[in-house]
């Protein structure tokens, strides 16, 4: 700040300003970022959750591996994906990620996300962080943007392992999308990686959900359930057809539509949708987790 | 904040000097003070700056003013203070009740006050972690919680008890701790560490987890976090809480250092005890109120002193006594006590000798500041609910 010096007294006697801002705030806030980056990725905890989330894709691939016929025809039942995989190992990371959206990939970012505020309340460090200061906006900025970081590196280790787990289990080559047109491996590959960044749009909408339901405990674990629960109901009245007209609304109803990027021309009608989905969901609730943080008492 | 003049700031640990804040919403008007005159500014009347230590410096009025009124004026002669500032909790329980603090700048200010008599929620306010429902704080001058981002860097505090990630290590959180401070130096920030961590002398145990620290190691952690950086200011909520009378002398020479640095102290406690050897002012709270407010001598000046005649003849001793106008003449065994007054003890010796009444010991008594203190904020637990 320009106008801290103005309070430093000769009174302080109290050192050298050498401590004091040499940095600009720009570095000054990637320095925080990288802190709580480092805090999140380096906590064994989350560890442990990403190492789960790498394990299913395995899991799932094995699994269909050994209940796919030697001579192709799938063995998945009504699972999209299943009878391309066959010919395919790349559609591996399609059917993790349909499978893993619908309740392990949420729950994990619940638990980033649900603990981001309410964790910190909750071990008391809040208030020091606060005291620091670290500016509550500052505060919650970073604490959001390290849960999209771990949306990315989730929807990214998901879509990863399962590529390679693919390539290993089945045979791998020109991809034939869901509209019948085959395009080479690496455009398949390049199609992956906007599939994984739109899957990481929508848990980044999920973790401004989290992240304000973060904010009203300073229970992490009630945050964390509080979003699961969340999530559950929201697939569940997507299932039921009476609720047809809200559907659209629902935050998870868009999750899926990934598969607009399977086909030629991209189905971008759909995926503007989704992404606006995603976005509205994003400032409804990060205005009200700022909103409600910003006013809030701390008294953890 | 209107009633703030330009002292000089004090010497630190001087009891009182130059400094004594002979301010308007000071509670020097002693005891009597309590509730209703301390909260309102225009009650103590001029009559309460105190004697010896209210110099020339503390008296004129005058200054109030324009030189105080920048918000970053300074020098400002008040490291805290409060007007009117007031707490009341959803349910409607008030928790700080119109609380006018002035706390000298270079002073070790001792915030005093049973458990629950809202020295947290005060302290809280101040640090723009609660906001307050009604009245005004400044710290450095600076408004809060408006000015949290420009004045917090230069303030340290331990809040409520350390608080800390179990499974990272001193040093580690330490560095959490600096990250979040936006005007911190990154390539400072390693020796500033371990500076912090020696001061508290925790550079051994640097690297072990916090969760196997000691309660006495997290509390020195928590106070090597407010030390990070070059601070004016230093809030420590009940510091010594929990620790053993070893860890409590370690945290008393600790505050002694930090204010031989010039840095103010604001320290809380619910033990006189344990902070009226480092502190020059003291504040008392009672349920929400400030009752006493001042250099910690004026509160010692509030016991009232009794003479005490230790004599053969108590009932002749009494009559002198009673004679030259002492309050409250009482007889006990062979000893005769009344309030001292004005009297010097010189003369009343000699008056007894001067009525023939044969005098085997003549000595004065105060009461102690724990009995005055307890006499401000009531004994016993949850005092007044």
């Amino acid at each position: 700040m320009a106008e801290a010096p103005a309070i430093e007294s000769p009174a302080a006697g109290a050192g050298p300003a050498a401590a004091r801002r040499a940095v600009g705030p720009v570095r000054a806030w990637l320095r925080f970022f990288r802190s709580e980056l480092r805090q999140v990725f380096a906590r064994r905890r989350n560890l442990l959750l990403l190492a789960v989330v790498a394990l299913f894709p395995i899991l799932i691939g094995v699994g269909l591996r050994l209940a796919s016929h030697p001579h192709g025809g799938g063995g998945g039942g009504g699972l999209s994906f299943v009878t391309e995989l066959t010919g395919n190992g790349i559609f591996l990371s399609f059917i993790a990620l349909t499978i893993l959206l619908t309740l392990v990939m949420p729950v994990v970012v619940a638990v980033i996300a649900g603990d981001s505020i309410a964790g910190e309340a909750g071990y008391g460090t809040l208030r020091y962080l606060l005291a620091v200061p670290a500016g509550r906006t500052r505060l919650l900025a970073v604490k959001y943007g390290v849960i999209v970081v771990f949306a990315l590196a989730v929807t990214f280790v998901v879509t990863g392992v399962a590529l390679a787990t693919g390539a290993a289990l089945f045979p791998i080559g020109p991809v034939t999308l869901l509209s019948g047109t085959t395009v080479p491996l690496a455009e398949g590959i390049g199609r992956l990686v906007l599939v994984s960044l739109y899957v990481t749009a929508a848990m980044a909408s999920l973790g401004a959900i989290g992240l304000a339901i973060s904010t009203l405990t300073e229970h992490a674990i009630g945050a964390i359930a509080a979003l699961a629960i969340f999530v559950v109901a929201s697939e569940v009245a997507d299932q039921v057809p009476q609720f047809a007209v809200i559907q659209p609304y629902l935050p998870t109803h868009w999750w899926n539509s990934f598969d607009s990027l399977l086909r030629v021309p991209i189905d971008s009608g759909t995926l503007a949708k989704g992404l606006l989905s995603f976005a509205v969901y994003l400032v409804i609730f990060g205005s009200f987790a700022w909103a409600r943080f910003t006013t809030a008492d701390v008294t953890s | 904040m209107t009633d703030v003049r330009a002292v000089p700031p004090g010497p630190a640990g001087a009891p009182g000097a130059a400094t004594e804040t002979g301010a308007p919403a000071d509670a020097t008007a002693g005891p009597a003070a309590s509730s209703p005159a301390a909260s309102g500014p225009a009650a103590s009347g001029p009559a309460a700056s105190g004697p010896a230590a209210s110099g020339p410096a503390a008296s004129g009025p005058a200054a109030s003013g324009p030189a105080a009124s920048g918000p970053a004026a300074t020098g400002h002669a008040l490291a805290v203070s409060t007007s009117g500032l007031t707490k009341r909790f959803r349910g409607g329980q008030v928790a700080v009740d119109h609380i006018d603090l002035a706390v000298p700048r270079g002073a070790v200010y001792g915030f005093l006050g049973p458990n629950g008599s809202g020295k947290t929620t005060t302290i809280r306010m101040l640090l723009g972690l609660a906001f307050p429902t009604s009245g005004r704080a400044q710290l450095l001058g600076v408004p809060m919680p408006e000015g949290t981002v420009r004045v917090l860097p230069h303030v340290g505090s331990l809040i409520e008890g350390p608080a800390f990630y179990p499974f990272l290590n001193g040093r580690d959180n330490l560095a959490r701790c600096d990250a979040a401070d936006r005007t911190a130096d990154p390539r400072t920030a390693a020796d500033r560490i371990n500076g912090a961590l020696d001061r508290v002398g925790l550079l051994a145990a640097a690297g072990k987890r916090y969760r196997n620290y000691s309660l006495g190691m997290k509390q020195r952690l928590a106070i090597a976090a407010g030390l990070l950086t070059p601070r004016q200011l230093i809030i420590l909520d009940e510091p010594t809480n929990g620790l053993d009378p070893q860890g409590t002398r370690e945290v008393r020479a600790l505050i002694r250092e930090i204010a031989a640095d010039g840095i103010t102290v604001f320290v809380s406690s619910h033990l006189l005890a344990e902070v009226e050897q480092v502190c020059s002012h003291v504040g008392v709270m009672r349920t929400g109120r400030l009752v006493f407010q001042g250099p910690l001598e004026e509160l010692r000046r509030t016991g009232a002193a009794r003479i005490r005649v230790q004599t053969a003849d108590p009932a002749a001793a009494a009559a002198v006594l009673g004679r030259l106008g002492l309050p409250d003449p009482q007889i006990a065994g062979d000893e005769v006590t009344a309030l001292l007054g004005d009297f010097s003890p010189e003369r009343i010796c000699a008056e007894l000798v001067h009525a023939g009444v044969g005098v085997r010991g003549l000595g004065v008594a105060a009461p102690s500041l724990e009995d005055l203190f307890v006499g401000l904020t009531g004994e016993g637990f949850d005092v007044d609910g």
